[in-house]
């Protein structure tokens, strides 16, 4: 075999420039899919623990008859004594924080302009709300205490032409199914670095959002971060009592796990498409050589060697172009895949938010070794699928036409 | 002992709707130790024949024997194993692997027979010294002189012990000197051997170093002349 290896890596040399092109395809192509691999992964990995850490949380527990698409107030369907409640949440062993949450619809208005806004009360001191007190762009963030402080996505302020300190009118429907308006300060300026969840939540106390709405000593939902996510349905067991819903991360962000999937499986087909086109440079390289090499099949024929062993040689060169074509491809995917995952793939989708999946305005990639194995296989398999048909041509030579051959 | 016996072969060609008769009925039998001229004017079946009894074609009807064994019939990978355990070729073309050393080039036969290294290298050393080749044994055949490769394509069809070489005008692309050098190898190495040779050829200077001379016309042996000297 080592010698069969020898004689194929020979002949690749033959042709120098013709092999390190063909390998050169093969590369590019599997550069293309680990680009899209890792750039895939990038965007919905990010976008799911966007969508964990901004909004669900990897467990929350709410009323059995909240309704998440009204956004419900009524008491009966929302949480009693929800720091209680917390409380008792937290101190299970998994739990790595448990903190109220109340959500409202609301409309932001400006002397010039108005807005949709989705108000969120939150408790400022809980380590759950960390995403947003590192994002603050302008200000400060808010205190428990604040009666009269707002904050605001950098995208919303930005619609809105707002600045820190500035003037805002907040309506928001309230318990009892009535709109109320309060005059606010815009405390601070928060950014996520997601457009879709920055342009439009707004953020208060949860005290002054309980009193503003009228849910009093109420809330939506407990949000709860986990230590190890592997440790979920223990959590579930334990929180189960009568009255309660808890929902897992996947089940609130159900659009964007299904898409992941969804995702990935097409871009199976995506993958087998772009190296079956780069395929054909090799299918093409490998027809060539044997037609330029007749006369020497005939020869290998004549000595004895069997069809098989002329094939193994065909099919060691192509898993030779294979290698020079993945470790190509490493390098040049390599190099682009660490580019994009340190300064990103700038990204235009603001409106993203509103369907319920967060994305940031930049794509970082993130490769696997996983990704990686599975891609350069895949580049192999094909590379020697491509070079199977010239292999059986050559095979099948008879070697008294072979040896007639011109040279 | 008859190392090569043939039994009324014919061998047709047919190419759209026309049949070409190449061997209208030829019966042959070679001994070992012959070295024996198929001679004939182009178009007489010299190569046909020897492409027959080589195991590189199949005869349209009639049989072909190697060492008593019938091989007419044989499947394609059977007949390679034929060529690899019994039979050398020497081409009319220096038909060497371009990409390989004289060494590799001798080896290759031994390496498909599966023998061992020591082996390998015992018999490879063995054979280029015996045709004066043993320092250019790392050269490639774009390296070598023609008529040095056709003396590495004689010691290659010597590697595995085989009972009868085949040669199709050996000396066709050589000038008068070097042809002379192989065709002496060959028939030193018969000598030394006892290997069987068998080569077509039509050029005169050739034909005076075989012992016997075959002849063909148009498909038919005319002469078959029997072994007449021993050299």
């Amino acid at each position: 075999m080592i010698q069969m290896l020898r004689l194929a890596f020979r002949n690749l040399g033959r042709h120098r420039r013709r092999s390190f092109f063909s390998a050169l395809a093969m590369g590019m192509a599997l550069a293309l899919l680990l680009m899209m691999a890792s750039v895939l992964k990038g965007e919905y990995g990010d976008a799911i623990d966007l969508a964990v850490r901004l909004q669900s949380g990897h467990l929350q527990l709410r009323s059995a008859s909240y309704d998440e698409v009204k956004t419900s107030l009524k008491w009966e369907d929302l949480i009693e004594n929800p720091d209680q409640v917390a409380a008792q949440v937290a101190s299970i062993g998994p739990v790595a924080v448990a903190t109220p949450r109340l959500y409202a619809s609301g409309f932001v208005t400006t002397r010039d302009e108005s807005d949709g806004v989705r108000v969120i009360g939150i408790d400022p001191t809980s380590a759950a709300n960390d995403p947003y007190r590192e994002g603050m762009r302008e200000g400060e963030f808010l205190a428990p205490d604040d009666r009269d402080g707002l904050l605001i996505g950098w995208a919303l302020a930005n619609r809105l032409g707002l600045s820190a300190g500035d003037q805002v009118s907040l309506s928001v429907n309230t318990s009892n199914g009535d709109v109320d308006e309060q005059s606010f300060t815009v405390r601070g300026i928060y950014s996520t670095g997601t457009s879709g969840f920055d342009g439009f939540t707004v953020f208060l106390p949860l005290a002054k959002a309980q009193a503003f709405t009228r849910a009093e000593n109420h809330a939506s939902t407990i949000f709860v971060l986990l230590k190890d996510t592997a440790q979920t349905e223990a959590v579930i067991a334990a929180l189960q009592a009568p009255g309660y819903e808890l929902l897992t991360w996947q089940e609130m962000n159900q659009l964007l796990v299904q898409t992941e999937e969804l995702s990935s499986s097409y871009m199976v087909f995506f993958y087998l498409i772009v190296l079956g086109i780069a395929a054909t440079v090799i299918v093409n390289t490998q027809i060539m050589s044997v037609y330029e090499r007749t006369r020497e099949i005939g020869i290998l024929s004549a000595i004895g060697m069997r069809g098989r062993r002329v094939m193994t040689i065909f099919l060691a060169e192509s898993g030779l172009l294979a290698v020079g074509g993945i470790l190509l491809g490493l390098a040049i995917g390599g190099a682009v895949v660490a580019y994009f995952t340190r300064y990103g793939l700038p990204l235009d989708i603001e409106d993203f938010g509103i369907t319920g999946m967060l994305f940031r305005d930049k794509i970082y990639a993130w490769l696997t070794v996983q990704d990686t194995v599975r891609l350069s296989l895949m580049t192999f398999l094909i590379t020697l699928l491509a070079g199977l048909y010239p292999a059986v041509l050559a095979s099948r030579m008879e070697p008294i036409a072979a040896l007639r051959a011109e040279k | 002992m008859e190392v090569a016996k043939i039994e009324n072969v014919t061998r047709t060609f047919t190419i759209g709707k026309i049949e070409t008769h190449a061997l209208r009925g030829v019966s042959l039998s070679v001994e070992g130790g012959e070295f024996t001229a198929l001679v004939g004017p182009s178009g007489s079946g010299k190569t046909t024949l020897l492409q027959l009894i080589g195991c590189l074609d199949q005869p349209t009807t009639g049989k072909v024997f190697i060492d008593g064994r019938d091989v007419s019939q044989l499947s394609r990978n059977e007949r390679a194993d034929v060529r690899r355990s019994k039979l050398g070729f020497v081409f009319q073309f220096f038909a060497l692997i371009p990409t390989l050393t004289a060494y590799e080039n001798v080896e290759m036969p031994l390496l498909l027979s599966g023998n061992g290294t020591a082996d390998r290298q015992a018999r490879v050393a063995e054979l280029l010294d015996a045709v004066g080749l043993s320092e250019r044994a790392h050269h490639r055949p774009d390296q070598m002189s023609g008529g040095e490769q056709q003396r590495v394509a004689v010691a290659r069809a010597l590697a595995t012990h085989p009972s009868l070489i085949l040669a199709d005008e050996p000396t066709a692309n050589l000038d008068t000197a070097n042809g002379e050098t192989v065709m002496q190898t060959m028939m030193r190495l018969n000598q030394e051997t006892g290997v069987t040779f068998v080569f077509a050829t039509h050029d005169p200077r050739v034909i005076k170093f075989a012992r016997r001379v075959i002849t063909l016309r148009d498909g038919l042996i005319v002469e078959n002349g029997s072994q007449a000297k021993n050299a």
